[in-house]
């Protein structure tokens, strides 16, 4: 067991516990957007920061992967903690404005103003999809490409990858996407759930990024404009 | 290739040892030192040196005279240049042609031919021998300095200059605690950039569960214009793999990798052949010299992008994966190479290493400060006059580096600022000229150590135009997984931007010291956490200039296009036409000996006109048509 001491609690983590999840477990809420149980943690986001350490000394770490450690001294929500979380989430929201989940951080957090020139990419690059696709739908179909500012996700080559089986579980899991969908039950069903919901993420075709270079087959993100 | 003889015992290396150095001693013949790393090759050493050959040949000197080729001396602006032992006659900036003078006036004659000899760009005075020259005096090269005395394709010749000695001391007479101790001791702190003490990080590789252990020489040097680790594997490839070998004793490894970027063909040739050797000498491989220490070392090519020097993404790149950094801890030297405990260090860390162990802690540590020991390695270019590497003890000014070594500013120009530690080092200005160099000192003024880049500005310098190059470099080379990097220096890099286009706003600098405070504390590695360093450290210094450029739509060093504009001042121009012909767009109209005027609406800005004019007649103003425009515009 390792002792250590959050928002000035003491708590005890197991060997292999992060700092998140020892929080989770004793009920501290810190806020997460690359994180996902089951999914390997990956530190993208920023958005999950905690203040580690004392004095001149304390710094900001990635709760999701920083790990606990023997008589580390943790606080979720100092000053400076919520200070680079509102500008995370400017940030995020200044490639991704049409996010309801980001629209919703930044109401949670108080950012009230965007100075960024907005240059939507629908995507913060948070990794979730490449993960999903590779640890839990065994798919490796897509990935990151390029580093720095021309960073994206895609398959290999830019085309549609043999490797995707459409199942969807990028799209259900993207922060960045407003609808989820449990995707086609069998290959025969239609789902066709996110048509009974209002609105859909899109209505055109041509504004959107699909990862399976397929728009519009599995039918989780787009809906048909109507005539 | 000649074959090496293996070494059958540590006795045997030994008289090897004594042999070669006792032979060197009574060497009669007069040596020339040719030095020939990548820069001496990019000028012409190889062609130097075949001329250097044939003239011996015909000049019947071959039984007199040797020719030793070395790597890299450090001495960029002086290459070609050649060393003649034993005088030390030190000549400069050689082509073919001029060998033959030399081998004729000084071998056979006994001349010094004053015009080959180096001239200090200040005093204007000639320096005979290579240790007069000022480049030299304040230098201290316990690094560097070998490379003269080595040819690096040669064991023997390490061996000539007492190489191994240390690695038998380690292997015969310390214990690996004791090894560990002296270097803690000797107060060695990792060259790499964030000056880590090396011998605590060994110690908890050794301490450190888990089997088997690795050890890595880190040669990635990504930073533009830095090059202090390529003469160090190029020119005295051997030194660094002793170090490893007391190292992996030291930590109890058996596996060790030396990376290397590719882009670096004679370090990786040089590496490889030393390797080679090793192996043939017995040197490398199992059981080593009759030794229970065995000990086996890869290299692994990088693929050249910054990021890969970073420890976590180095690793991963060797393991075949993307070169991307990742949460520490856990680090290295408790979850590694394959997730084993790993020493990392950086190429000049470990070619301390056997000075540390054959002279003990206390002779390292009585070079340099209290917190910092032992010497530095930086590439000094930019504005500068003597453009090179220099080897300085800790705790030296930078004006003694900038002035003493260096030479000063080229042109009878000002000096404006210095940037140290690569690309996300901070600005100083001149104000800091005084300031000593070692780790605390540096980030105490908003710079850091880094690796060792140096590049001097001069006052035609623009500070934002700087801030912006390094953003536009950090932007490109940020491995992009966490936002506050990625975006943050795309952002820092488009406010700047806009600041250099005369399109900055109220509100600009506050908003980019926000950004890079947050930029700097949230970001997961070294190069987030450091790549708002540039940005801080203009604005500390040079915050007038980046309010001249948003208020008063000013470049005050006429360098950012969108805020100038040139223009001849009539009173200095002597129609001497150069200007013209420079100029790729016929924007310049006159005659000769009459002064001449550029047609702005013409003029693309380029600055040909101003590098043309000798006497200083075009000047670039401030373009006031920009501040019309902008006010005009909502
Ligand atoms: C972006 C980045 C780039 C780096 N590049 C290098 C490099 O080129 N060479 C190097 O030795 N260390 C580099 N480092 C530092 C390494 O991560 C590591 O600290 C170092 O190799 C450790 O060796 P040392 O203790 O001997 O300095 C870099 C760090 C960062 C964050
Ligand atoms: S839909 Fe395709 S790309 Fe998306 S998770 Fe499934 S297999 Fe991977
Ligand atoms: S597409 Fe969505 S899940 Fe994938 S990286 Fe972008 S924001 Fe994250
Ligand atoms: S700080 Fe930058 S370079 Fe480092 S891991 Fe994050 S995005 Fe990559
Ligand atoms: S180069 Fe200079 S001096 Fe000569 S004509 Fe042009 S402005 Fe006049
Ligand atoms: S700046 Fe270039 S284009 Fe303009 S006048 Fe000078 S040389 Fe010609
Ligand atoms: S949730 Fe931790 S960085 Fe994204
Ligand atoms: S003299 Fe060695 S790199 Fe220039």
């Amino acid at each position: 067991m390792i002792t250590m001491k959050i928002n000035g609690v003491e708590v005890k983590a197991e060997e292999g516990w992060t700092v998140l999840e020892t929080a989770k477990f004793y009920g501290l809420e810190i806020p997460t957007l690359c994180h996902h149980e089951g999914l390997t943690p990956y530190g993208a986001c920023r958005l999950c920061l905690v203040e580690i350490g004392e004095g001149p000394r304390a710094k900001l770490v990635s709760s999701c992967t920083y790990p606990a450690e023997e008589g580390l001294v943790v606080h979720t929500d100092t000053k400076r903690v919520v200070q680079a979380r509102r500008m995370m989430i400017e940030l995020m929201l200044s490639v991704a404005p049409y996010s309801k989940v980001i629209q919703d951080l930044a109401s949670r957090f108080g950012v009230t103003r965007m100075r960024f020139k907005i240059r939507n990419e629908e995507c913060i690059l948070c990794g979730l999809c490449v993960r999903m696709c590779e640890e839990q739908m065994d798919g490796k179909a897509i990935g990151f490409q390029n580093r720095g500012y021309q960073r994206k996700i895609s398959t290999p080559f830019d085309i549609r990858s043999e490797e995707c089986r459409l199942c969807g579980g990028c799209i259900y899991i993207c922060p960045a996407c407003q609808l989820r969908c449990q995707g086609p039950q069998a290959e025969t069903a239609i789902c066709n759930a996110c048509l009974t919901m209002e609105p859909t993420c899109l209505d055109f075709y041509d504004e959107l990024q699909c990862w399976m270079y397929d728009a519009g087959r599995c039918g989780t993100c787009v809906r048909e404009k109507k005539a | 290739m000649k074959k090496i003889k293996k070494f059958k015992n540590l006795e045997e290396l030994k008289k090897a040892i004594d042999q070669q150095e006792a032979s060197r001693k009574r060497e009669k013949k007069k040596i020339i030192v040719v030095s020939s790393g990548t820069c001496g090759q990019a000028r012409g050493s190889l062609k130097v040196i075949d001329a250097l050959k044939k003239a011996i040949r015909e000049e019947g000197l071959k039984d007199q005279v040797a020719i030793r080729i070395t790597g890299c001396h450090g001495f960029c602006e002086a290459e070609p240049n050649i060393i003649i032992y034993p005088d030390r006659i030190f000549y400069q900036k050689l082509t073919p042609p001029d060998v033959r003078t030399i081998v004729k006036e000084t071998l056979v004659e006994g001349r010094v031919v004053e015009k080959f000899l180096h001239r200090d760009p200040l005093t204007r005075e000639r320096a005979w021998y290579e240790n007069e020259i000022p480049f030299y005096q304040k230098q201290k090269r316990i690094v560097l300095g070998d490379n003269v005395f080595v040819d690096p394709t040669s064991l023997l010749e390490y061996l000539a200059i007492g190489g191994f000695r240390p690695f038998i001391k380690a292997v015969t007479k310390m214990k690996p605690d004791e090894i560990i101790q002296t270097v803690k001791q000797s107060g060695l702190r990792g060259r790499g950039g964030a000056g880590f003490p090396t011998g605590v990080k060994w110690e908890a590789t050794r301490r450190a569960a888990g089997n088997p252990k690795y050890i890595i020489c880190n040669g990635d040097e990504g930073d533009p214009g830095a090059y202090m680790d390529r003469s160090v594997l190029e020119g005295n490839p051997y030194r660094v793999l002793e170090g490893m070998m007391i190292g992996a004793l030291a930590i109890g490894a058996r596996e060790g990798y030396l990376y290397v970027r590719d882009e670096y063909p004679l370090a990786v040739r040089h590496v490889t052949m030393a390797i080679d050797h090793l192996y043939q000498a017995g040197l490398l491989g199992d059981n080593i010299l009759g030794t229970d220490f065995s000990f086996d070392l890869h290299i692994a090519k990088g693929a050249g992008a910054f990021v890969c020097g970073e420890e976590t993404a180095l690793i991963a790149s060797i393991e075949g994966r993307v070169g991307e950094p990742r949460q520490r801890p856990p680090f290295p030297a408790q979850k590694g190479l394959w997730r084993k405990p790993t020493c990392i260090n950086n190429v000049e860390t470990w070619a301390n290493v056997p000075l540390i162990i054959l002279n003990g802690a206390d002779w390292f540590s009585s070079i340099g400060t209290s917190g910092s020991k032992g010497t530095k390695i930086f590439s000094l270019v930019g504005k500068i006059n003597n453009t090179g590497l220099v080897e300085v003890p800790m705790g030296i000014t930078l004006r003694e580096i900038i002035y003493d070594i260096g030479g000063g500013i080229p042109d009878g120009k000002a000096f404006k600022a210095v940037q140290t530690g690569g690309p996300s080092g901070g600005c100083l200005p001149a104000s800091m000229l005084d300031q000593i160099i070692d780790y605390e000192s540096l980030t105490a003024a908003g710079s850091i150590m880094g690796s060792g880049g140096m590049i001097v500005m001069d006052e035609k310098t623009c500070m934002v135009d700087v801030a912006k190059y390094f953003l536009n470099f950090l932007r490109d080379e940020s491995c992009g997984k966490c936002i506050s990097c990625r975006e943050g220096t795309q952002r820092m890099w488009e406010i700047v931007s806009a600041i250099t286009e005369g399109q900055g706003k109220p509100g600009d600098l506050e908003l980019l010291e926000e950004l890079a405070l947050a930029t700097k504390e949230a970001s997961m590695c070294g190069l987030g956490q450091t790549a708002a360093n540039p940005v801080l450290s203009t604005l500390r210094y040079f915050r007038d200039e980046y309010e001249a450029h948003i208020y008063e739509k000013r470049c005050p060093a006429g360098v950012c296009k969108s805020l100038i504009r040139y223009a001849v001042i009539p009173e200095k121009c002597t129609g001497c036409e150069a200007c013209k012909r420079a100029c790729p767009t016929g924007a310049i109209q006159g005659t000769r000996k009459d002064v001449h005027l550029i047609l702005y609406d013409k003029c693309i800005k380029c600055g040909a006109c101003l590098e043309a004019c000798r006497f200083e007649a075009i000047e670039a103003q401030r373009d006031e048509a920009i501040t019309i425009v902008k006010e005009v515009k909502p």
